[in-house]
C-alpha cells in the first residue's frame, strides 16, 4: 500500500518538523521501503524477478552492455541486412538466458508503434528514384530509410525492454550512480520513481472524485476541469516535496544519500556482460567489411 | 515525439548528447539556487508530477486524446533549471525503463523536449512579462504564448537536426511544413491547458508559481483576525485569486485568443519566409522525376497538410508557403473553435469547475 506508506511518512515528517530533529541519524522512511518493482503504476510490472545469469549480473554492467549494444547497432550500415538478423538472434539468446517468455518482450515492444507508422509512410514521402511494387510507386531511398529506422529502433527498444525486465528499478538507479551519473540527478530520479506511484494514486483519487460527481471528459470543453486537476496535483506534489525534505533533514540528510551496499562487479561478471556488445561489434565490423 | 534509435545519424546524436549534458550540468547548479537546498526531493516530486501529468489524457474530440508535454508548465511553475532537470529525468527513465525513445537518442530527446521547450517558454514568458503591464492577466497571456511557442519551436529544432543528420530521405521543406503545422495545433492544446493549470495554481497558492513571483499580489489580507477578499473597487486586474483562475475565464480568454491569433500569423509568416530562404536542390531533382504520381500518392497516403506541400512542388516557395498558410488557417479554425467552445461554457452558469475545484481542494485532508 504505497499510498498508506506515504501518508505515514508524511505524518512522520510533520511530527518531526514540529518536534524538532531526532537525535539519532536514520534514513528517511521512504528509503527503507523496497522500491524495486512497484515504484509506479506503469513500472509495476516492468521487472520480472528471477535468478537467471542475466538477472544476477550487476546493474552497471548491464547498463554498459545495453548502451554498447545499441551504439553498435546504430553504427551498422543499413545495407548489411543480415547483420540485423544476427543482432535479433543475439537478443533472442539473451531473452532465453534470462528465461523470459518472448510474449513478454514482444508485448512491451508495442511502445514503438507510432514510429512504425511513420516508417511505413516513409517510402511514400521520400525523394529519389522510385520502384513500383504492387502498383504502388515507392521511393527506393525511402524504403531503405524505413528499414533503417525499423531495424535499429526495434533492436534498441528490445534491448531496453530486456534491461528493464531483468533489472529492478532501484538497481538501475544504483547502477547509474556507480557509472558516475551526478548523484543529484540520481537522487531526483530516485524520488521521482519512488513517489510516482503515490502521485499516480492521487491522480486516480481525483478521477474517482470527479467521476462520482458525474463528470466525464468528452472534449475540449472539459479541459478546464482537467487543468484544475493538474494544478491541484502540482500543489500536492510540491507540498509533499517540502514535507519529504523536512523529514529527510530531521533524519540527518546532508545532501547525499548513503549507499548501503555499493555495487561491485568482478572480472567474470564484466566478461559475461561484455559478451553481447562484443559479439555485436564483431558483426558490425563484418557488416562494414563485407 | 520521442526520437528512436537510428533516426538521426551518429554525429548529430553525439552533438545533441553533449548539448544535453551541458544543459543538465548547468541546470544542476541553477536548480540548487531555485530550490535552495531542497533540490533532490522537490525536483523529484515535480518530476513525478510531470510524469503523472503526461498520463493525464485530455480528450480532443472524436475519440482521440492527447497529453501534455509539460515543458512550459514546469518552466513557469518551478523555474527553468528545475524544469530542465525534471524533464531530463523523466526522459531518462522513459528511455531506460519503458523503451520510449532510443538510448542513443536520449541526448536528442532531452535537447528537443527538455531544453528547447523550457528555454523558449522561459524566454518568451519573461520577455512578455517585461513588455506587458504587471498583473495576473499578464501571467495568463505570457503563459499561453510561452507554452504555445515552445511546442512548434521544438518541432523546428527537430527539423534542424533532421536537416543536419536525418537518415531518411525526405525533403526538408516537407518535414518542416508537416512538423510545424502539426505542432502548431498541439501547441494550442498545450497552451490552453498549461494556462488553465497555472491559473488554478495561482488561484490557490500564488507563491508556488515561480515565474509569477512579484507579478501578483496577495489578494487576501488579514484585518482584525478575519480574512476578507480584496475590495472590488481596486482597479488592478489582480483583484481576486479565483478571479482569473476559475470564476471569470471569459474575460481572461479574450487577450489569450488575440495573442493566439497574432502568434499563429507570425509563425505562418515565418514558415513562408523560411521556405523562400531555402534553396533546396533536392526538391528540384524531385520535381523533374514523377511529380504527378507522387501527388496522387500523397492524396491517398497522407494528411491534406502534407498534400498541400506536395501539390505544387514545381514552385517550391509557393509550395511550402501554402503548407504554412494551410497550417495557419487550420490552426486558426480549430483554435477559434476551441475558444468559442470554452467561452460559451464559461458564460453559461455552470457549477462544474467550482465543484471540481472544491473536490480537489478538499481532498488533501483525506490523503
Amino acid at each position: 500500500m504505497p499510498a498508506a506508506d506515504a501518508a505515514v511518512t508524511d505524518a512522520a515528517a510533520v511530527t518531526d518538523a514540529v518536534n524538532g530533529p531526532r537525535p539519532r541519524v536514520v534514513l528517511p522512511a521512504p528509503r527503507r521501503r523496497p522500491a524495486a518493482g512497484h515504484a509506479h503504476a506503469g513500472a509495476r510490472g516492468l521487472y520480472r524477478p528471477g535468478d537467471s545469469p542475466v538477472h544476477t549480473l550487476p546493474a552497471h554492467c548491464k547498463l554498459v552492455a545495453v548502451l554498447g549494444f545499441v551504439l553498435v547497432v546504430v553504427a551498422t550500415p543499413r545495407e548489411a541486412v543480415w547483420a540485423f538478423g544476427v543482432y535479433a538472434a543475439l537478443l533472442a539468446a539473451v531473452t532465453a538466458t534470462a528465461r523470459l517468455g518472448p510474449g513478454v518482450v514482444l508485448r512491451r515492444m508495442l511502445i514503438e508503434l507510432p514510429f512504425v507508422t511513420f516508417a511505413l509512410l516513409l517510402p511514400f514521402l521520400a525523394e529519389g528514384p522510385r520502384v513500383t511494387w504492387l502498383g504502388l510507386s515507392l521511393s527506393e531511398s525511402g524504403l531503405w530509410g524505413a528499414w533503417n529506422i525499423l531495424a535499429k529502433g526495434t533492436l534498441g527498444v528490445a534491448a531496453s525492454v530486456l534491461l528493464a525486465a531483468t533489472t529492478g528499478l532501484r538497481e538501475i538507479l544504483l547502477g547509474l550512480e556507480r557509472l558516475r551519473l551526478p548523484s543529484l540527478l540520481v537522487q531526483i530520479a530516485t524520488f521521482m520513481l519512488r513517489y510516482a506511484d503515490v502521485i499516480a494514486d492521487e491522480l486516480r483519487r481525483m478521477r474517482v472524485a470527479r467521476a462520482s460527481r458525474g463528470f466525464t471528459a468528452r472534449g475540449v470543453r472539459h479541459w478546464g476541469v482537467l487543468a484544475r486537476t493538474a494544478g491541484a496535483l502540482f500543489i500536492r506534489c510540491y507540498e509533499r516535496g517540502e514535507r519529504v525534505h523536512l523529514a529527510m533533514l530531521s533524519r540527518g540528510y546532508d545532501g547525499s544519500l548513503p549507499t548501503v551496499d555499493p555495487l561491485t562487479a568482478d572480472r567474470a561478471q564484466w566478461a559475461r556482460a561484455a559478451a553481447l556488445p562484443l559479439t555485436a561489434l564483431v558483426v558490425c565490423v563484418l557488416g562494414w567489411a563485407l | 515525439m520521442h526520437v528512436p534509435d537510428g533516426f538521426l545519424d551518429a554525429p548529430v546524436s553525439v552533438a545533441t548528447g553533449a548539448v544535453a549534458a551541458a544543459a543538465v550540468a548547468v541546470s544542476l547548479r541553477g536548480a540548487r539556487r531555485e530550490l535552495e537546498e531542497r533540490t533532490a526531493p522537490l525536483a523529484g516530486l515535480v518530476a513525478a508530477f510531470v510524469f503523472a501529468v503526461q498520463m493525464l489524457n485530455f480528450p480532443v474530440g472524436a475519440g482521440t486524446s492527447g497529453h501534455l508535454l509539460g515543458g512550459a508548465l514546469a518552466a513557469v511553475l518551478v523555474g527553468p533549471f528545475t524544469a530542465v532537470l525534471c524533464l531530463s529525468v523523466v526522459l531518462l527513465t522513459q528511455a531506460l525503463l519503458f523503451a520510449d525513445g532510443g538510448l542513443t537518442a536520449l541526448g536528442t530527446n532531452i535537447t528537443l523536449m527538455g531544453v528547447v521547450t523550457v528555454v523558449v517558454a522561459h524566454l518568451v514568458f519573461h520577455g512578455l512579462v517585461r513588455v506587458l503591464p504587471r498583473g495576473r492577466r499578464t501571467v495568463g497571456v505570457a503563459t499561453f504564448t510561452a507554452a504555445f511557442l515552445s511546442v512548434p519551436c521544438s518541432a523546428i529544432a527537430f527539423t534542424g537536426l533532421y536537416a543536419i543528420g536525418g537518415t531518411a530521405d525526405v525533403s526538408l521543406g516537407r518535414v518542416f511544413a508537416a512538423m510545424t503545422g502539426v505542432h502548431l495545433l498541439i501547441g494550442l492544446g498545450e497552451a490552453a491547458i498549461t494556462t488553465a493549470t497555472v491559473g488554478a495554481v495561482l488561484a490557490v497558492r500564488p507563491d508556488l508559481v515561480r515565474a509569477a513571483a512579484g507579478l501578483t499580489r496577495p489578494a487576501l489580507e488579514i484585518r482584525g483576525g478575519a480574512t476578507v477578499p480584496a475590495p472590488a473597487s481596486v482597479p488592478a486586474p489582480a483583484a481576486g485569486p479565483a478571479a482569473v483562475g476559475a470564476a471569470r475565464p471569459a474575460r481572461a480568454l479574450r487577450p489569450l485568443w488575440l495573442t493566439g491569433v497574432a502568434v499563429t500569423l507570425v509563425c505562418a509568416a515565418f514558415v513562408s519566409f523560411y521556405a523562400s530562404a531555402d534553396p533546396d536542390g533536392l526538391e528540384r531533382v524531385a520535381t523533374e522525376e514523377g511529380i504527378a504520381e507522387e501527388a496522387e500518392e500523397h492524396g491517398l497516403a497522407d494528411s491534406p497538410l502534407a498534400a498541400y506541400g506536395v501539390k505544387d512542388v514545381d514552385n517550391e516557395r509557393l509550395s511550402v508557403g501554402l503548407a504554412g498558410a494551410a497550417g495557419a488557417a487550420l490552426t486558426l479554425a480549430v483554435g477559434s473553435g476551441v475558444f468559442v467552445a470554452v467561452r460559451r461554457r464559461a458564460t453559461a452558469p455552470c457549477p462544474g469547475p467550482e465543484r471540481a475545484t472544491g473536490t480537489v481542494r478538499a481532498e488533501p485532508e483525506k490523503v
